[in-house]
């Protein structure tokens, strides 16, 4: 039996964590949410200024050596459990998480775009469809004289990407969306606080940042589906308080709608299933830190956990705020909309519990 | 104040005056309880050193390490954890004395005589009843789930005092000499063919008054202390990966190709993660209590563990298939525990379905983590300002 995990949170990651609330509190009204994800520019340029250039957080997972804070997943995990809480609509997950672990994963030729990405100022994205699980295959561009040609559709934030990692035959290429031969085309997203676009190489301008795209390609989407679960249960728990509190103050039949046993054995339920999310999400993001007790299994682990969670959590909360939950004005379907696209995103709930099948020896038939 | 180098030097002295090779195991716990190693958060005089709870890892630590006989807890648990912790909260200096020694050597084992044909989860609708005729009480009445009753030496009993108040304040609490003649023990036979737990019947059962724990009518308070610490000791345990029901489910699948099919394959693997997070959320919790953060978590731990025994131990029998169709053993028995991994499929499929009953129902506990834990309304009472007799049977 390995040593177990720290699951628990540090003073540090509870500072982290009452810094990034505070801030989301001011700065992320859920009633202002449904107008901007309709609007023209879903991504807070302003918020994630004040995330990134204000606090730091876009280099958390970096070295400082290597231009970031130098902190671990677990820090980060902590950022995404309020960011999730919020639905907030910035690029953390993918540009944050994915696309710069996927550049620690690479040599020496990335170490500016990696300071790039810690500082905030630049927004990556890895081209890869949103969809794809750890491991899974991917599409590949072309790469030939010093240009990339492809297609790549249901990339995550790619609209909000200043530089894109494109995996090709020849490797991880970083790519400039400002720069010519670059189509970036938005999508119409089930979850447009984190939108989807397509994008299109003709002939574009690219660098080489490894040969080993796979391995690098690997390492950035486990990393976002370790992360993703902390995300997921920031949300689940949002979905719960926010149900708690209806509840108490709705009344039907002369009585609190929360006083039927009906809806607190739901309830419970829901809080539950938190309580079993927040153990494996800190677990994932602790070996995700610390390598130990095997990375690639707790990052399967909590996504075959804590997808299905997210999900009834906001489905149960629709249900529960009865007419209100089905309104455009009460936020409660932007979570709603955020953990069904999560429970997609880097794999479905499925897809990991087959990889957790070869991981702890339970073989198919 | 005790600290653990003086506690851990205190169980070294001990054991050098009392080789545990060399001592008779009765002798020796004896002996540890006059020490105040038995529970060292007891008071002295009473098997404690008055020193903080906790510290009673360092001298079980050591004991271990020296190759001590133990109390045999899993025998002795009712006693153990729910009556002597209401003997030293609630008992007058007399019954400490008298009670708490033979109990913790296991001497005098205990059994618990609260639930009722007619009030299980609604404990305090209790009807058996005690008259008081000078010195002593006159009970009578039927008990059941008893576990341990046949070999009990002592049972903490309530019984209503009070027809005529509502149902919470009538309840007086009392130590109940198994072996009065108006006392008869039945084994009670369960689906799995066992007689894990009786029904007791008491009919005229002569209780003296110095027998009652607390004071009349205030039975109901008592209790609490005795489910509050029946609580605490569900639970707890650190357990390996695939420590649990699990364990013969995947080692089945793994060593019996033949009996897999994909749908199987997709049920085990949500259960495997199920279990693997339940175990996760026990380690959190232990680290809580570990950091002196002790959450609310604990009250969900038994309610996850119930759902999940009981639909592992389901799948497992359907896995077997044929095998399946066939169970170990129908042979009455009254075995001492429960035998989750002695026992075949079956059994463990027929037994975990007690998991969401014993020790407070699913629906109960829904309730609780409802109301206090997430501090919803509860639901209208109507039973809160009659008197008991007048209530709906």
């Amino acid at each position: 039996m390995t040593s177990p995990s720290d699951l628990l949170y540090t003073q540090e990651e509870e500072a982290v964590r009452s810094a990034v609330r505070s801030l989301l509190a001011d700065r992320c009204d859920p009633a202002a949410l449904p107008a901007r994800a309709e609007s023209d520019r879903p991504h807070d340029r302003e918020l994630w200024k004040a995330l990134t250039e204000g606090m730091g957080l876009a280099g958390l997972l970096v070295p400082e050596e290597r231009g970031g804070q130098g902190a671990t997943h677990r820090e980060a995990a902590v950022v995404l459990e309020e960011l999730g809480r919020a639905v907030a609509p910035v690029p953390y997950l993918t540009s944050a998480v994915i696309a710069t672990e996927a550049l620690l994963g690479c040599g020496g030729e990335a170490a500016d775009l990696l300071a790039a990405l810690a500082s905030g100022r630049t927004v990556g994205a890895l081209a890869v469809p949103f969809a794809t699980a750890p491991g899974a295959a991917f599409p590949s561009a072309r790469y030939a004289d010093g240009v990339l040609h492809g297609e790549v559709t249901g990339v995550a934030d790619a609209a909000a990407a200043d530089v894109l990692l494109v995996p090709s035959d020849s490797g991880l290429f970083a790519v400039d969306t400002g720069r010519g031969g670059v189509t970036v085309t938005a999508l119409t997203s089930l979850d447009r606080t984190r939108p989807l676009a397509a994008v299109t190489l003709g002939a574009a301008p690219a660098r080489l940042l490894t040969t080993d795209a796979a391995a690098a390609v690997r390492r950035g989407l486990r990393a976002g589906a370790g992360l993703l679960a902390s995300e997921q249960l920031g949300l689940a728990e949002w979905c719960l308080t926010e149900t708690v509190r209806h509840t108490k103050e709705r009344h039907q039949f002369n009585r609190p709608v929360g006083s039927f046993q009906a809806l607190k054995h739901r309830l419970a339920q829901v809080w539950l299933d938190v309580v079993n999310t927040r153990a494996v999400a800190r677990h994932a993001a602790d070996a995700l830190a610390t390598g130990s007790d095997e990375p690639d299994l707790a990052t399967a682990l909590a996504q075959a956990y804590a997808s299905p969670v997210a999900v009834r959590a906001a489905e149960e909360a629709l249900q529960l705020h009865g007419g209100i939950g089905m309104t455009w004005e009460h936020p409660v379907h932007l979570a709603l909309k955020r953990a069904k696209a999560d429970s997609i995103a880097l794999g479905t709930a499925g897809r990991h519990k087959e990889a957790l099948a070869g991981l702890v020896a339970l073989p198919p038939p | 104040m005790t600290d653990a180098a003086e506690l851990r030097r205190r169980t070294r002295e001990f054991l050098a005056a009392h080789p545990p090779a060399a001592t008779g195991r009765d002798a020796f716990l004896k002996a540890r309880f006059d020490a105040g190693l038995a529970w060292v958060h007891y008071p002295e005089g009473l098997g404690g050193l008055g020193a903080p709870r906790t510290l009673q890892a360092v001298v079980d630590a050591e004991l271990e390490a020296a190759g001590a006989p133990d109390n045999d807890p899993r025998r002795i648990g009712i006693g153990l954890g729910m009556a002597a912790p209401t003997i030293l909260g609630f008992g007058t200096e007399e019954q400490k004395r008298r009670f708490l020694r033979p109990l913790w050597a296991g001497e005098e084992v205990w059994c618990q005589l609260f639930s009722e044909p007619g009030a299980g989860s609604d404990l305090a609708a209790l009807g058996t009843r005690a008259v008081r005729e000078g010195d002593t009480w006159v009970v009578t009445g039927q008990k059941v789930w008893t576990s341990s009753a046949h070999l009990a030496r002592w049972a903490i009993l309530i019984a209503r005092t009070d027809p005529d108040v509502p149902k919470h304040r009538g309840i007086t609490y009392f130590v109940c000499d198994m072996s009065d003649p108006g006392v008869e023990v039945r084994p009670l036979r369960q689906i799995t063919g066992e007689a894990e737990f009786n029904e007791v019947f008491l009919t005229g059962v002569r209780i003296p008054d110095a027998h009652r724990i607390g004071e009349v009518g205030d039975g109901w308070r008592v209790a609490q202390t005795t489910l509050m610490n029946e609580r605490v000791s569900i639970g707890g345990a650190r357990l390996p990966r695939e420590g649990g029901m699990i364990e013969p489910l995947a080692r089945t699948w793994r060593e019996r190709p033949e009996l897999r099919t994909h749908d199987l394959h997709q049920r085990l693997l949500t259960l495997w993660v199920e279990a693997e997070v339940a175990r996760l959320t026990g380690e959190r919790l232990r680290q809580q209590l570990v950091a002196g953060q002790p959450g609310p978590e604990g009250s969900g731990m038994k309610l996850g563990f119930a759902r999940l025994n009981q639909a592992i131990s389901g799948l497992e029998v359907e896995l077997l298939g044929q095998e399946g169709l066939l169970y170990d053993d129908w042979t009455m028995r009254r075995p001492e525990g429960v035998d989750f991994f002695g026992r075949g499929a079956g059994y463990r499929y027929l037994r975990a379905k007690g998991n969401s009953i014993e020790g407070g129902t699913s629906e109960v506990l829904l309730n609780i983590v409802a109301e206090r834990v997430l501090g919803l309304p509860p639901e209208p009472r109507t039973d809160k300002d009659v008197a008991w007799k007048d209530l709906a049977r």
